[in-house]
């Protein structure tokens, strides 16, 4: 009976939790909230169940709980994402052990048990296996090979597909050792779908992988007989699901094209930039100098921040720039797009990490009317956000999606490695407009070039009088 | 292994995913990280049933095998709170400041 009020208790925070972390002023709590009703679950059972098998639990929780500890407070906020994935598949991994598991306990398997016994098993190698790929994609550690772009992946995973039904049916039909290939080809499975997913749109597929691990989570619910699972499992499905539409309708992308439509622009990215640099018409190429020049004299600056800031490293360096340039008496603001960094959101905690204050940053609505009024925006790493041809381009893939109107500011400045497509493989028209200039170079070394030209410029000495 | 029916249970599922599919309605796209994050963590909820197996399992390699399932669902759980903790920390930090 305890167990039973522990567990509704546990529902009740858990909904209050989800609920909670969709606001800004709640979120934290939430968090917490959450956190607890998982621990009153955890009592709740073992109070049932007595503690049989203790030293076991002891090991998991070291182990488990230990490496968690150390990783989630080790690791770097611009690795968000992949280290959600990681935490993810690790969630489908815990399915599809338990699934395999309750298999070797004693006593007849009924038709459900089996059923759910082999949802869990899938749906968790498929989270694991595919959430790794997402992770290792994030990294850069794994390229998206040529071959899972031609059509004949989808009879790859289609046969995968069905092969993995032709198992279930063996398990099904009484042979238990049908879960070993079911398993692997579920593996298999989970690696072949994420694999010809481009990496700009990992952050749907994680969060779709995310929705799966509920799924699991469920069905391992049903293995086990627990309502609970089944509630925080279907709750999390659910959300995950939502999330990842929300994701899709700010990049301008239907679900099914990010998942079976292949990584855009793989192709021409394949073909080389140089074929990207050819297509390009006046393109002006600035030094960092000219740029700082610029900067000196302008009395309102606008940053566009994108990954590309995200992947140098650069937010600290930028919010030095910035933080001179305000000494200096310029206008700072950041102009942040809803899928600005790798996820949406993940921009805000990079400049939130490198201690930009909370009003500078300025969401798309704000800024874009504010453009006409501005001396000079500075564009770092960012590309198809600011692509003009979403706007007035009716042919461009882009168009339809919102984007930051910097093509209406007095003059542009791109800080770019080269003149490679954004992760749609899209030209820019913004590159060859007339105020617009291209810095050529690392994100942070760019601005750290930029901070020493204002220093030579006499920038520095006033702010740091200030200071 | 049930003792519930499947009748209940998939009722149980079905007015779990609705609830799942009200909660998130509006969320301003700062939050989708956290959320994510926070949604996945709760996902790790299956280490229930990772200690039912261990305690039920009759012989050390199923106990041992529950151990890695907790220990892989523990890892989800408590390194998605912290990391989710982490980010909205700064947030907390940044809008105090404002």
């Amino acid at each position: 009976m305890n167990q039973l009020l522990l567990d509704l208790t546990a529902v009740l925070l858990l909904a209050l939790g989800l609920r909670g972390l969709a606001k800004l002023r709640t979120a934290r709590t939430a968090n917490g909230l959450a956190a607890l009703a998982i621990g009153l679950a955890v009592v709740g059972l073992l109070l049932n169940q007595g503690l049989a098998g203790w030293p076991w639990m002891l090991g998991g929780l070291a182990l488990g709980g230990g490496i968690g500890v150390v990783l989630a407070l080790r690791v770097p906020m611009t690795a968000m994402p992949e280290t959600v994935a990681l935490f993810n598949g690790c969630g489908g991994m815990a399915s599809l052990l338990v699934a395999l598991g309750v298999v070797g306990l004693p006593g007849p398997m009924g038709l459900l048990a089996t059923v759910s016994v082999l949802a869990s098993v899938v749906v968790g190698a498929i989270t694991f296996s595919g959430s790794l790929v997402a992770m290792a994609k994030l990294q850069e550690w794994l390229d998206t090979p040529a071959w899972t772009q031609r059509q004949a992946r989808h009879a790859v995973n289609i046969t995968l597909a069905v092969a993995c039904l032709v198992c279930c049916v063996v398990v099904v039909q009484g042979q238990l050792l049908g879960l070993a290939p079911l398993t692997l080809l579920a593996l298999l499975l989970g690696i072949g779908l994420t694999l010809p997913i481009g990496g700009a749109d990992m952050p749907v597929v994680i969060s779709l992988l995310n929705s799966y691990s509920g799924v699991a989570a469920a069905a391992a619910g049903f293995v086990v007989g627990s309502a609970l699972l089944i509630v925080a499992g279907a709750m999390v499905g659910a959300a995950g699901l939502i999330l990842t539409q929300v994701m899709c309708t700010a990049m301008n992308r239907s679900l099914t094209s990010v998942l079976f439509g292949g990584a855009l622009g793989a192709s021409s990215a394949a073909a080389g930039g140089d074929k990207e640099a050819e297509s390009y018409g006046r393109i002006t190429s600035c030094s960092a100098e000219e740029c700082a020049m610029a900067l000196e004299q302008a009395e309102r600056v606008v940053f566009v921040p994108g990954y590309g800031l995200a992947v140098a490293q650069a937010q600290h360096s930028l919010r030095e720039l910035a933080r001179l340039l305000e000494g200096h008496g310029v206008e700072v603001s950041y102009a942040i797009h809803p899928v600005a960094g790798r996820m949406p959101g993940h921009m805000n905690v990079l400049l939130a990490e490198a201690d930009v204050p909370y009003d500078q940053l300025i969401e798309m609505d704000v800024i874009n009317p504010e453009f006409p009024r501005t001396d000079v925006v500075i564009v770092l790493g960012a590309n198809d956000v600011v692509n003009p041809q979403a706007k007035n381009d009716p042919t461009s893939p882009l168009f339809g999606m919102p984007v930051l109107e910097v093509d209406q500011a007095r003059s542009v400045y791109v800080v770019k490695r080269g003149l490679g497509a954004g992760y749609a493989g899209i030209k820019n028209g913004l590159f060859e407009l007339p105020q617009t200039a291209m810095v050529f170079g690392d994100a942070k070394a760019v601005i750290n070039g930029l901070i020493t030209e204002l220093r030579g410029l006499g920038v520095g000495k006033k702010a740091l009088a200030t200071v | 292994m049930s003792d519930f029916s499947l009748n209940e249970a998939l009722w149980v599922l079905l007015l779990g995913s609705l609830l799942g599919f009200e909660l998130i309605g509006k969320v301003p796209p700062t939050l989708h990280t956290p959320l994510m994050s926070g949604a996945n963590a709760i996902s790790g909820i299956t280490l229930l049933a990772a200690l039912a197996l261990i305690g039920q399992a009759p012989s050390p390699p199923l106990q041992a095998l529950g151990a890695v399932a907790l220990g892989f669902a523990l890892f989800n759980v408590i390194g998605g709170f912290l990391v989710t903790d982490r980010m909205l920390a700064m947030f907390r930090r940044r809008g105090g400041a404002a």
